[in-house]
């Protein structure tokens, strides 16, 4: 658990993958990254359990950083950094 | 089944109905038999025939293997020791010991799905009944420092238990070993055979009702003639295990080193060279583990998945979670003895066909 005051902040942008299975968060999140400028923090929102290992593993396979993942009311939101 | 398992059944069914436990003709006989197949086993994982039991499966085996030498030692503590990526026997052994109030300590891996064996020894405490490691990992085949680990737990005092059951029939089994566990099917064996093998001088105390079979180990009238058909394809497999170790290990080599350049987007994953001879597994990104399961099934290919939406539980594999990486679009391939390089050329040309299949579907190309 991350406070917002020592976290890794606010994502610009925040996808909605409640409810989706695996792949289906990762492809969620590849779209957005793909449509925002470098530098941008993409969250992703998901309760798929398999969320916690695929959006750390994308990022390692797309050269994205992985910023961590917080608790949400519903789910997690894992936050990435588009840095290519 | 191995043919020798098929034949030797068939010929047990009349020579070893009886009950080996009763005293006429047909008893002492089906006693012999199953001696006989415990002394075939015994000297195949390297063991005297007296700390040999069979049981009703590897996991029936691994579940009385870790209690019982747990229960041995209750006198030392109640703390267990296992490695984050055992089979789901021995993790379900290990709660089964929390509910009963033990304590667990669970070790890392690090992304082949190794142990490091300081690690591993440094989560023993003075408390502990009990380590438990695996020859080499079920889902990703990454042999584990079993030698290593067992001089460390061995130093404080601490027997470790082997879940062998990858590696019995396919590759030599490390030394150092209190408790050893083995599944027959895995080596070509009817289902319903477990081997635990118990070291003398371990202590042992069976977590069941007593009963006088198998050294009060396993309840019960023995399944002689599985269990004579299970050692018969036990010495027929570990004659010439390691010519076909070494053949299927170069055939793992070409799917390891082939698929990624023939589809896109996948990581092979587990150690690439401490590993098992028959197993290879890898993640395909963007892609739906059943679908592509479904989809080789349909190709001709019988290959399982870690992926969670393949599971009944909606989890990833606590495999794959524990060394981290891509848990989607997963696929494990177990190499049967006797496959051949056409085999595996076959499964190389259908696989990215079908992966491309998926994604195209799934409108992922452009990502």
């Amino acid at each position: 658990m991350t406070s917002p005051a020592t976290g890794p902040g606010e994502p610009d942008v925040t996808v909605d993958a409640l409810g989706q299975r695996c792949p289906l968060p990762v492809i969620a999140l590849a779209r957005r990254v793909a449509a925002v400028p470098t530098g941008t923090l993409v969250g992703v929102l998901a309760d798929d359990e398999a969320a916690r290992l695929d959006v750390p593993a994308w990022c390692g396979m797309r050269g994205q950083e992985y910023v961590g993942e917080v608790d949400a009311p519903c789910g997690r939101l894992y936050l990435v950094r588009r840095t290519t | 089944m191995h043919p020798v398992a098929r034949e030797t059944l068939r010929a047990a069914l009349d020579a070893g109905w009886a009950d080996p436990a009763r005293l006429y003709r047909d008893g002492r006989r089906a006693r012999m038999l199953l001696d006989g197949a415990r002394e075939s086993v015994a000297a195949v994982v390297g063991a005297a025939p007296d700390e040999i039991v069979f049981t009703s499966s590897g996991t029936q085996a691994a579940h009385l293997g870790v209690l019982g030498a747990l229960a041995g030692r209750r006198r030392t503590g109640a703390h267990l020791v296992v490695s984050a990526v055992e089979h789901s026997s021995v993790l379900q052994a290990a709660r089964a010991h929390e509910r009963g109030g033990g304590t667990v300590g669970r070790v890392p891996v690090d992304r082949f799905g190794r142990v490091e064996p300081e690690a591993y020894a440094a989560a023993v405490r003075d408390d502990t009944a009990l380590a438990c490691l695996q020859s080499a990992n079920h889902e990703v085949g990454t042999v584990q420092p079993v030698e290593e680990a067992a001089e460390l737990t061995a130093a404080r005092g601490v027997p470790l238990l082997v879940d062998a059951a990858q590696t019995v029939g396919r590759a030599p089994l490390p030394s150092g070993w209190s408790v050893l566990t083995a599944s027959a099917h895995k080596w070509g064996g009817p289902a319903g055979v477990g081997v635990l093998a118990v070291r003398t001088g371990t202590r042992y105390r069976s977590p069941l009702p007593e009963d006088e079979r198998e050294r009060g180990r396993v309840p019960g009238f023995e399944n002689v003639p599985a269990v004579v058909a299970a050692a018969a394809s036990l010495e027929a497999v570990a004659d010439g295990m390691a010519a076909e170790a070494s053949r299927l290990s170069a055939l793992v080599d070409r799917v390891r080193t082939r698929v990624p350049d023939l589809v896109p987007d996948v990581e092979v994953v587990g150690d690439p060279v401490r590993r098992l001879p028959h197993l290879v597994t890898f993640s395909c990104l963007y892609v739906d583990g059943e679908a592509l399961v479904t989809d080789l099934d349909k190709a001709g290919f019988a290959v399982s998945s870690g992926s969670s939406c393949t599971a009944s539980t909606l989890t990833p594999s606590h495999v794959l979670e524990a060394m981290g990486v891509l848990s989607h679009g997963n696929v494990r391939v177990s190499l049967p003895r006797g496959t051949t390089p056409q085999d595996v050329d076959a499964f190389l040309a259908a696989l990215p066909g079908v992966v491309a299949g998926l994604r195209r579907t799934a409108g992922v190309e452009d990502l």
